[in-house]
């Protein structure tokens, strides 16, 4: 269960002005702006939930996945990650969650794939029967019997995103954050994808907590949206919440955004 | 350990894939190394001798310590690259990972293309150990096994003060490379060569003297009395405020995300 | 004019972005003077043992060396846009070749913004510094006015032949499979050529006379020379002559290695 409440997180960012005048004199004074990233958020997550975390750019939704899974301290505010502040204890706690940030990489470059997981598995101390079992699972679901002696570096971005996947279930997280984990992958690999998340939310009970700007990814996969703008969260609930008018999920978020003019 | 090796095993095979690249860079790393030592070659062809230190005992202290820093850039050259790490986000991914993070910045690269360098390290430094005339006896050979040692954790210690200083400032981390690249650039002659305040720098705020002058002149014979053997020993407790450093880094960077 | 006037935005933008990494500056000027102190420190120790030897006057030799480490960016070999070495690795070069520019002078413009924008911020804190230090330590004004009128052209002649130099590596990166490595091979070599590592008369003779005659000493061995008064008179004009020589051969060595290149980009698609 993941509990948030009152959180709050600022950032100072240097203000920089174009031109060559500009730049002469940042050289002596520089100004800041102060950034609200987080301004009061609260949720709760129930075990076994598929919730799909949704906001501009710049919304403040990577802020959260940060602090959720530790890397992230907030000024203040509670949450609770079963139990676990996140940041407090973050070996531990990190050894219970899965991340995936679709637009990195965390398999290594020049290697075959296996050779990745086998550190992976490593790193995460899986006892060797686990991982096994793991491994044949998700190849299996997956589809990766053909890629894991393939080198990473060539792979396709669909088959990589399968493998980076896999990577970050090897250790069997009960929590998995999913940060735009479709973004510029094809027809068929995105399907792949989101079978996959679906499957394990709904047989292994997996929560999954997911951020995309693919609305097509949260009608396939998540019981309930949380829009956040601003930093503020702004709605709470079903996607046919959002939706109500029966118009196209797109146009009516695009709506959305400006009626709460974030 | 265990692990380390494993990255270790996996950074060996990435090599492999490319030989020709590999040995180019091998090849060039060697170069430098040459020129730098045609550098003191040139020197000593025209002056002899430098504060009473001759060619082979400069060559000497050369050796051992090019020796000591391509051992740290071997191990921790991961640092090095650290501040690209933190840009492009690489340092959150070892953040939700349940394990050291240094030892999985250390892991992110490991450098096969010193053992260019290091082969000329070792050329060097036993080329001049045969023809110096040292007086080779078991606590000369193990005070030149603690000054390897002892240097490769200052060097270490000081990528590791490097890293930490990337938490704070995105650039201007070129200062760092006095202390880094300096020490081993300069390094290269016996530090009294420098004069009393460098002496005193490098044996009170970065130890560097205690691996290098000191015990070299305990090993040389120049005076220096027996406890020199153990000072590259106490030199390795630079490590401590490099590594509290880093801690301290590694905080503002969980509260900043930045 | 428009034509030039396209490079010279170009220049402004890429100095403006240069200007703009305040700490980097001040970094790099407690470096380059920490460096040229020990330098100086070790060369006084090399006269202490044996004045006669020293091929320099101990003035001279200061003076170098303050001005290698104010001006350092100006001739420095490693001063390279990695941008440019990304681009040609991945491919995305021929976006370059889609734009209405030379691509020889862009990449010279680009090389050459980078250098002055570097030594802008770094060259004066280093030299006020370095005038009022105690003496021997001192770097002291040039000995008459004709060899600082001579120094200053034979500055700017430095920069030009390294960003040239540098050109003709970026367009070798398209032949080779290991542009690491090369770099790497040009940069030990033309360091120690160029006298970055002992000026070049601590050489011995021999090797002195070779190396003056090759692009290397254009770069940062002959304005330094030339301000410090240990090349003056015929010396001093013939190291100055060379360096257009070498300035005007690199470049059409360059555009003419650029040319091939391109040319087997096209070939290839891209």
């Amino acid at each position: 269960m993941i509990q948030v409440e009152h959180l709050r997180k600022t950032f100072r960012v240097a203000k920089r002005s174009a031109g060559f005048g500009n730049a002469v004199k940042a050289l002596f004074h520089r100004e800041y702006d102060e950034i609200h990233a987080l301004d009061d958020i609260f949720f709760r997550i129930e075990d076994g939930e598929a919730v799909g975390y949704i906001g501009p750019n710049g919304a403040g939704k990577s802020s959260t996945i940060k602090i959720l899974s530790g890397i992230l301290t907030p000024d203040s505010g509670t949450c609770l990650v079963d139990g676990r502040i996140p940041w407090k204890d973050r070996k531990t706690h990190v050894a219970k969650i899965g991340v995936v940030f679709g637009q990195r990489s965390q398999l290594w470059w020049d290697v075959p794939v296996i050779d990745s997981f086998e550190l992976i598995r490593d790193i995460y101390a899986v006892p060797e029967s686990d991982y096994k079992r793991n491994l044949r699972d998700l190849t299996d679901l997956l589809d990766l019997s053909e890629l894991l002696k393939t080198p990473t570096r060539s792979l396709s971005l669909g088959q990589r995103m399968r493998c980076e996947i896999a990577a970050s279930l090897l250790h069997d997280p009960r929590i998995l954050f999913l940060d735009e984990p479709t973004i510029g992958l094809d027809a068929v690999s995105k399907l792949a994808v989101r079978e996959f998340i679906l499957d394990m939310n709904r047989t292994r009970g997996t929560t999954v907590i997911l951020t995309t700007h693919d609305m097509q990814d949260i009608e396939a996969l998540a019981q309930r949206v949380i829009l956040i703008g601003k930093g503020r969260i702004l709605l709470d609930g079903t996607l046919d919440d959002i939706r109500r008018g029966g118009e196209q999920i797109d146009e009516t978020l695009a709506a959305l955004y400006r009626q709460f003019d974030i | 350990m265990k692990l380390y090796f494993k990255y270790f095993s996996i950074h060996l095979k990435s090599v492999m894939q490319y030989k020709v690249s590999f040995l180019l860079t091998v090849f060039s790393q060697l170069m430098l190394t040459v020129t730098s030592f045609l550098g003191i070659h040139f020197m000593f062809a025209r002056f002899h001798t430098v504060e009473g230190f001759t060619y082979n005992e400069v060559l000497f202290c050369c050796g051992v310590v090019l020796l000591s820093f391509c051992l740290a850039e071997c191990i921790a050259r991961g640092f090095d690259t650290f501040a690209s790490m933190i840009g492009n986000g690489e340092f959150d991914r070892i953040l939700v990972r349940p394990r050291n993070e240094i030892l999985q910045v250390l892991g992110t690269r490991i450098e096969f293309t010193r053992v260019g360098r290091m082969l000329m390290g070792i050329v060097m430094f036993v080329y001049a150990a045969n023809r110096g005339g040292i007086p080779w006896d078991v606590p000369r050979v193990i005070t030149l096994l603690f000054m390897i040692l002892g240097g490769t954790t200052i060097f270490c210690g000081l990528f590791l003060l490097y890293a930490g200083f990337c938490f704070f400032t995105l650039e201007g981390l070129e200062f760092m490379n006095i202390f880094t690249d300096g020490m081993y650039q300069h390094g290269r002659y016996p530090l009294s060569v420098y004069g009393k305040r460098v002496l005193q720098f490098c044996t009170y705020i970065i130890p560097f003297s205690l691996v290098q002058y000191y015990p070299l002149m305990y090993v040389l014979g120049k005076g220096g009395g027996t406890y020199c053997i153990f000072l590259p020993l106490l030199a390795m407790l630079f490590l401590i405020p490099c590594w509290i450093f880093w801690r301290v880094g590694v905080r503002k960077y969980t509260s900043t995300g930045s | 004019m428009q034509k030039i006037k396209k490079y010279i935005s170009f220049f402004r933008l890429r100095f403006t972005m240069g200007l703009q990494y305040r700490a980097a500056a001040a970094a790099g000027v407690a470096t380059q003077f920490a460096w040229g102190a020990l330098h100086i420190l070790a060369f006084h120790a090399f006269y202490r043992t044996d004045p006669s030897a020293f091929p320099m006057t101990i003035e001279a030799t200061v003076n170098y060396i303050w001005l290698q480490q104010a001006f350092l960016a100006i001739f420095a070999p490693w001063i390279t846009d990695n941008d440019i070495f990304e681009a040609i690795r991945s491919g995305s070069v021929s976006y370059e070749l889609c734009r209405p520019v030379s691509l020889y002078t862009m990449w010279f413009t680009r090389n050459l913004s980078l250098r002055f924008s570097r030594v802008v911020l770094r060259c004066f804190p280093i030299l006020l510094v370095a005038l009022f230090l105690p003496d021997g330590y001192r770097l002291t004004l040039p000995q008459d006015l004709h060899s600082f009128l001579l120094f200053l052209p034979s500055l700017f002649l430095g920069a030009f032949v390294a960003a040239s130099l540098l050109v003709i590596v970026y367009a070798a990166t398209f032949f080779t499979l290991a542009p690491q490595g090369l770099r790497a091979v040009v940069t030990a070599a033309s360091e120690f050529l160029s006298g970055f590592v002992i000026p070049l008369p601590f050489f011995p003779d021999s090797l002195r006379r070779i190396c003056e005659a090759l692009p290397f000493a254009a770069i940062g061995s002959t304005p330094l020379r030339i301000y410090s008064g240990d090349l003056a008179g015929q010396a001093a004009y013939t190291a100055f002559g060379l360096q257009i020589f070498w300035l005007i051969a690199l470049v059409l060595c360059g555009q003419l290695l650029m040319r091939r290149a391109l040319r087997n980009v096209t070939l290839q698609g891209g």
